[in-house]
């Protein structure tokens, strides 16, 4: 029966070509806009650490003096460096990392290569472990090499490629501003969306080419990069940046189980009532723990043209259906003389509407492998724009999946309305008045 | 005409009448928004930063091996050479320029003592040539001297004793005169600063949402920051900016070799720079601008088919009313009619829709409340389209001849 409704719904489709054209263009252009804009949507809103994310929490404390105070105010969004010395040291959570974003020149051994300017991360050690950064050879450095200021490194594979040809460099002598580092390990390809971890270095930024101890880019005087929020006699003046009273680090924390999250937020309480004690906090005591992906919210990462170009697209697809819906209905009810032959001879109403049912099935599937053309086809509009994101929008299987849900799905619903309505009609009458 | 006949047809087809009504609806209110978007970005776009752009070429320079205390000497000397470069109108050492991006910015107080700032504003770092290099029109008071300029190191910046500013902050400072000649407090000081320039427009680094409440608030502090990362500004000579493209790089390497001009985005005329500060715009407005031209088009589409499909199913009534002596006019005027009907309705749901989603976005993006001339310019627009949609339709069921009445199917 299947076949001989598709044969039925193909040749009542062929005997309107235009019509027929007309709903699978407004589908498949519906359907297109939606899934580009959803998909650069899903990229961008993803979770950079699937599985670990949950578990990696952001503290921020008030440090602040009375100056400007109201209450309900959001704590800074970095850290001190006092107080994240402090939090480190202290190693409540199961894994901690205090980090900050710079630039530091890189001067080849090669003849030839001028020297050039790296993205730099400065952070304590547990960075590689807590955000389980790949390597491809070598390994991170120890907390010892932390409290030493050691002279080591760990590049990226980009850099890696650029500066040794590819090759296991561990070991190797790298000089990054008139310093000699050691190279003790190499990373695999690591590009986690957003750039979660300092999004004051672009969103969706690559993530650095050099890592060093924090301590190390102190003691190597190395610029810092990024904001630095400072009050009171604060003047953001970099050599002395450890005792200003500015903002200028971030810390991330794991805590694997809720109990030892709640005993955290305690522990921060604590932590500023001490330094209120101490004289150094002025504020009320006002502390904050989101978890990554609040993080992520509260920072607004996704830029809001993408949410709005979303919305828009969304809207434009329900035009686009509402229209499929409303020439469907036209179509139909047009045929119902040769419905209630149908229904003479004997169909039932279920018969009948679901003949109709994959009338609108048919044009629907054929709108959606038009809108999964059209959207390639916009993804890859997307991928020529020169924003930081775009080299991410690619469709992945489960929008892929999605998509076709979505046609089919849409279509069908489209379809339901004048299917039913079509089905309704009283075969005697409509015999009886032609 | 009679509306009468027109509202008993088209109670018998209800889905139908409602279908196009909501399309109508929704097609407004889309399109009233992302007109009033387009508008928008256009708008933003379309502020002048105050320079001569033409003429106007950049370089992100870096120098390596040396301190930051060490690079005052070098950049004295890249800027002798640039302004030797033949072809250079002149040149000059910034912190940052209109459309760069990045910059500073910082409050304006009257009195020293003021807890609140008077104006918002952002600061220019450079000497006596930025005037003529910038290209920006000096309306009151004059340039600085070479004796005023001062070289600072970036982190020690101290309170300049004569500032520049731009017309818009001395407005927004001293609404009833000019700021000429007075004292103005930049930042958190107690050292006032003098004017004794007025330029006639100097745009911020800015181009964003946040800059907009002071987008032309700008301030010129006579110092050269003495940083082994700046920014060369170069005026060409009219007509040599491709030239002096190709020279101004090579000059900064005889000079020195130990630097760092990045390849990409390293040197950028202002066109370059213009262009890539308003992408994301320019994007944005082409593509509500493609959102909208294909959802007309779906839009009138949809009422050409769905109004096909009625007279064909009319035919025989529409014979009938030309066998009672109903006009061609009549039949015609018949369809027109019902399209208005139903795209009033509709366009009355559009404008409450639109002013909805405007509302909703207003609340969810940064976004201007709308103005009801997008909602009046939508409506007539949609109602046109579906008259122009329902014409060709309504022609061929006027053309219906009365023996239609007498056939049966």
């Amino acid at each position: 029966m299947f076949s001989y409704y598709l044969d039925l719904a193909l040749r009542s489709l062929g005997r309107n070509k235009m019509l027929t054209a007309l709903m699978v263009l407004a589908i498949a252009l519906g359907i297109g806009a939606s899934m580009t804009t959803l998909t650069v949507l899903h990229v961008l809103s993803g979770d950079p650490l699937p599985g670990t994310s949950g578990t990696l929490f952001y503290p921020q404390l008030e440090p602040r003096d009375m100056d400007g105070f109201e209450p309900g105010m959001e704590p800074p969004r970095q850290i001190t460096w006092i107080d994240g010395m402090n939090l480190l040291k202290a190693k409540r959570g199961d894994r901690q990392a205090l980090m900050t974003g710079g630039a530091v020149p890189v001067q080849p051994a090669q003849s030839g290569m001028d020297p050039f300017y790296s993205d730099a991360r400065y952070t304590s050690s547990d960075f590689f472990s807590m955000f389980q950064v790949p390597f491809l050879y070598g390994r991170g450095w120890s907390a010892a090499d932390d409290d030493n200021k050691a002279r080591v490194v760990v590049i990226s594979r980009t850099l890696n490629d650029k500066l040794f040809g590819g090759k296991d460099s561990t070991g190797q002598t790298l000089r990054l501003k008139e310093g000699a580092f050691r190279v003790i390990g190499v990373l695999d390809t690591w590009r986690p969306n957003p750039h979660f971890y300092d999004v004051n270095m672009g969103n969706y930024s690559n993530a650095e080419d050099i890592f060093v101890p924090l301590t190390t880019s102190r003691d190597m005087r190395f610029d810092h990069n990024g904001s630095t929020d400072c009050w009171g006699t604060g003047g953001g003046d970099d050599d002395h940046a450890e005792t200003q009273p500015c903002v200028w680090l971030q810390f991330w924390v794991q805590l694997d189980s809720a109990a030892k999250v709640a005993a955290y937020k305690e522990y921060l309480e604590h932590y500023s009532q001490e330094q209120k004690a101490l004289g150094r906090f002025e504020r009320p005591v006002n502390v904050r723990l989101p978890g990554l992906m609040e993080w992520l919210d509260i920072n607004k990462v996704v830029p809001g043209d993408v949410k709005l170009q979303t919305w828009l697209a969304l809207g434009f697809l329900v035009v686009c259906l509402v229209n499929t819906v409303g020439l469907m209905l036209a179509k139909f009810l047009r045929r119902t003389g040769e419905l209630g032959v149908r229904r003479a001879l004997g169909a039932s109403k279920r018969e009948v509407f679901t003949q109709l049912l994959i009338e609108s099935g048919v044009i629907g599937l054929a709108g959606g492998v038009g809108g999964l053309l059209l959207a390639f086809l916009g993804l890859w509009l997307v991928r020529l724009q020169p924003s930081s994101y775009a080299s991410l929008a690619h469709l992945d299987l489960s929008m892929l999946v999605m998509t076709f849900l979505l046609a089919v799905g849409a279509s069908l619903l489209a379809g339901l309305l004048p299917a039913w309505r079509a089905c309704q009609v009283a075969p005697a009458l409509q015999l009886k008045s032609q | 005409m009679q509306i009468k006949p027109i509202l008993a047809a088209l109670k018998r087809h209800k889905a139908g009448t409602l279908l196009i009504a909501l399309q109508i609806a929704l097609t407004l209110a889309i399109v009233c928004n992302a007109l009033f978007i387009i508008h928008q970005r256009l708008d933003r776009i379309a502020r002048p930063t105050g320079l001569d752009e033409n003429n106007l070429m950049a370089i992100q320079n870096r120098m390596v091996g040396v301190e930051d205390k060490e690079s005052g000497p070098l950049i004295r000397a890249d800027l002798a050479a640039l302004r030797q470069l033949p072809g250079v109108e002149d040149a000059i050492s910034v912190n940052s320029y209109p459309l760069r991006g990045g910059g500073w910015s910082t409050g304006v107080h009257l009195n020293a003592d003021d807890k609140k700032s008077k104006a918002h504003t952002t600061l220019y770092f450079s000497d006596e040539h930025t005037l003529a290099t910038f290209g920006t029109r000096l309306v009151a008071g004059r340039n600085f001297q070479a004796d005023e300029i001062g070289e600072a190191d970036p982190k020690e910046v101290g309170d300049p004793a004569v500032v520049i500013i731009s017309k818009a902050l001395s407005d927004k400072l001293f609404p009833d005169s000019s700021a000429l000649g007075k004292p103005i407090y930049i930042g958190d000081t107690k050292k006032p600063s003098t004017v004794i320039g007025i330029v006639e427009r100097l745009q911020v680094p800015w181009n964003g949402n946040w800059s907009d409440t002071f987008y032309d608030n700008a301030i010129i502090e006579p110092y050269r920051l003495v940083s082994t990362f700046t920014n060369y500004m170069i005026r060409t000579k009219p007509g040599q900016l491709s030239a002096v493209m190709a020279s101004a790089p090579a000059a900064l390497y005889k000079t020195n070799r130990m630097r760092v001009i990045a390849p990409k985005n390293g040197i950028r005329t202002f066109a370059m720079v213009r262009e890539s500060a308003y992408r994301a715009d320019r994007g944005m407005a082409v593509l509500m601008g493609v959102v909208c031209a294909v959802l007309l088009g779906i839009t009138a589409a949809g009422i050409v088919g769905l109004t096909s499909f009625w007279v064909g199913q009319r035919r025989k009534q529409i014979g009938v009313r030309r066998a009672l002596g109903a006009t061609q006019r009549d039949i015609l005027s018949y369809f027109l009619t019902e399209n208005l009907l139903i795209g009033t309705a509709g366009v009355l749901m559009g404008a409450l829709l639109a002013i909805g989603m405007n509302l909703w976005m207003v609340t969810q993006f940064e976004m201007a409340r709308l103005s009801v001339t997008y909602v009046l310019v939508g409506v007539v627009a949609l109602l046109l389209l579906g008259q122009c949609a329902v014409l060709a339709p309504a022609m061929r069921a006027s053309r219906v001849p009365p023996v239609e009445a007498t056939r049966s199917v």
